[in-house]
């Protein structure tokens, strides 16, 4: 049975999307819904990986800033290297993966708080993508690269094609961490680590697994960030970087491991998403935002604690 | 109750309706919501909005540098039916694409305060001009410093943001040294600058920035800030050091707590700009736009004056007092 923690979240985008849909006639329309999603993608995509690393009771805080360098090799590769752009795509993916992989070792082999690990490789992350870049901004970027960006029309709206790719990973997340040994190994990690070893359960293999995953999302998630804007940004990834983490804390996955609904997170992103939009529609200053999503994630917070009390 | 509630629903719908075909929204979007520049500019908009009858929508990006969410204030503009959109770019060329899409669909767009790369990616440009910015304060320093040969400190913005360029430029030419034109994006670097770092424009971080300058180069004289933040970090760690009398600083904005600090002698002379006027400006375009279809075009310059409380021969200042009546900020 799903506690009530989990219909929170969704109350409350829905409570926001009433209150916004009474304030301007252009709020619920399916050309305004199709523009929330394709803003939110970047960082509901990140926000898997993210839920996937929180679930084993770790936090990723070098998310964004990993898939900035990934944004920026892709780019950098298609535009200034001569690389064919599939090329210059599988090697942004294999960096962030790389990056990944790194965090899931320091984690699991040196034992080190992944809150310490990433701290550290979203610094380095954040250096290598400037230093590559120059700090500069990449444009004139081959098709293949925003590809993801372009839209279809869908019924009477448009829909992008990175959408539909976060809809789909969201789709296969979900069914993973449900319906598979794998995916049950996630939660239980996350809630005992010991007892899941106990178990026969390869903890080790598992997180670095989660983490080696999550990389590869950011690359991902880089090529919609890329798509999405029309450039390589030396500088994406600074806000996606905490805003990730908001998603899954505000979709109502645990901070602290095992608990947890994958499709929370995209809740959670879509929450932050239609305030922006809708307090811009309304002319309302977008600080406003900033100040519902902090209590939000105080209340998000403060029920898994009280529930986690009333269980036992 | 509940069919009160579907009335003043109703009602609500009715006159976000009434109100949006009346009135021409007009959207502004800053590179941030707390910098008294933008904040000013904000103030200036909406004033000029109030005045000529238009809808003035607001957004910004979280920080300096944040051009995804530019980019997510800008299309939720053009979905909320703004058909002039004014904005200061964060990223010059990352911000681009997305003008380039609202402009497809028939939106003016005019930016504000920096120019977009190239600069015909928007309408207009309403700023200031940032190189003749620093030329001034560079031809002060250079009279103030008289015949002694110049050690220079810059605390410049960061890596690669045109602005930061062009002042940093335009106060070397001033000064009478080697520099990039205005369209250079590099920062030059003649053997008179002893100590280049970045402040990124913050009080705290130019303070550190001028702490180490200082260790590598006692000997400093002049000091160029790209703006009175910067500034102020750099006179406290001068300060901290015992060196604050024997070194000019100067630099750009014309922030009220800038000029004071003129008055203060903090600060040598600074540039003002005003962001008031061109926000007034840019509503004044999109009100234009949508009662005659016409749009604005090419760039205008909204002035640059020098402030500095001791008048040197042979250059051109206002002092801080008549600073003060134009400035911006607390």
């Amino acid at each position: 049975m799903p506690p009530l923690t989990a219909l929170g979240p969704f109350v409350a985008l829905l409570a926001a999307c009433l209150f916004f849909a009474t304030q301007n006639d252009r709020f619920l329309t399916a050309q305004n819904f199709s523009l929330v999603l394709q803003q939110v993608m970047v960082v509901g995509l990140i926000a898997i990986g993210q839920t996937l690393i929180i679930l084993t009771a770790g936090i990723d805080l070098s998310c964004g800033m990993v898939m900035a360098l990934g944004g920026i090799v892709m780019s950098k590769l298609a535009v200034e290297s001569g690389v064919p752009p599939a090329l210059a795509i599988a090697c942004g993916l294999a960096v962030t993966t790389l990056f990944g992989i790194v965090n899931g070792l320091l984690v699991t082999r040196i034992k080190l708080p992944s809150f310490i690990v990433t701290l550290g490789t979203m610094n380095i992350a954040f250096a290598l993508t400037q230093l590559y870049s120059s700090s500069q901004t990449v444009t004139n970027l081959p098709d293949a690269l925003t590809a993801l960006g372009e839209t279809f029309k869908l019924g009477g709206t448009e829909v992008s094609w990175g959408v539909v790719l976060m809809l789909a990973l969201y789709f296969i997340a979900w069914l993973a961490l449900r319906e598979t040994a794998p995916g049950r190994h996630v939660y239980a990690v996350g809630n005992n680590a010991e007892a899941a070893r106990l178990t026969g359960i390869p903890v080790r293999r598992v997180l670095l697994a989660v983490y080696a995953i999550a990389g590869l999302l950011y690359g991902v998630a880089s090529l919609l960030s890329v798509a999405r804007t029309g450039v390589g940004d030396p500088n994406a990834g600074q806000t996606e970087n905490l805003d990730a983490i908001t998603a899954v804390v505000l979709g109502g996955t645990s901070l602290f491991g095992g608990r947890g609904v994958i499709l929370g997170s995209l809740v959670g992103a879509l929450i932050v998403g239609v305030f922006r939009n809708g307090l811009t529609l309304m002319g309302v200053s977008s600080v406003y935002q900033i100040l519902v999503t902090g209590i939000l994630v105080i209340l998000a917070v403060a029920m898994d604690q009280l529930s986690r009390r009333g269980g036992r | 109750m509940r069919s009160a509630l579907l009335v003043l629903t109703a009602t609500a719908f009715a006159a976000g309706a009434l109100a949006q075909q009346q009135q021409p929204v007009i959207g502004l979007i800053t590179k941030t919501e707390t910098n008294p520049f933008f904040v000013k500019m904000k103030e200036g908009a909406q004033q000029a909005a109030q005045a000529k009858g238009g809808k003035l929508l607001t957004g910004a990006g979280k920080a300096d540098g944040d051009n995804a969410g530019q980019v997510t204030a800008l299309e939720n503009m053009v979905n909320a039916g703004a058909k002039t959109i004014l904005i200061t770019p964060s990223d010059s060329k990352a911000i681009l694409p997305a003008i380039q899409k609202a402009r497809a669909k028939g939106v003016q767009v005019i930016a504000l305060d920096s120019p977009t790369d190239p600069a015909d990616g928007t309408d207009a440009l309403f700023a200031t001009d940032n190189y003749q910015a620093g030329v001034l304060i560079g031809e002060y320093a250079k009279v103030a410093l008289g015949g002694k040969p110049a050690k220079i400190v810059t605390l410049d913005l960061f890596p690669g943001h045109p602005v930061g360029a062009q002042r940093h430029n335009g106060f070397l030419k001033g000064f009478g040294l080697a520099a990039p034109d205005a369209k250079s994006n590099d920062l030059g670097r003649p053997a008179e600058v002893v100590c280049a770092a970045d402040s990124y424009g913050d009080q705290a971080k130019g303070q550190t920035a001028m702490e180490n300058c200082l260790q590598k180069s006692p000997e400093v004289n002049v000091v160029y800030t790209i703006n009175e933040p910067a500034a102020a970090g750099a006179y406290q760690a001068l300060k901290k050091a015992g060196k604050e009398k024997g070194v000019i600083v100067v630099s750009v904005d014309g922030g009220c707590a800038g000029v004071r600090n003129v008055q203060a002698g903090v600060i040598a002379a600074t540039s003002q700009q005003y962001p008031l006027k061109m926000a007034a400006m840019g509503v004044e375009a999109g009100i234009a736009y949508a009662n005659g279809g016409k749009k604005a075009s090419g760039y205008t310059d909204t002035g640059v004056a020098l402030i500095a409380d001791k008048p040197l021969p042979g250059i051109q200042s206002i002092d801080a007092k008549q600073g003060l009546a134009l400035c911006w900020g607390k």
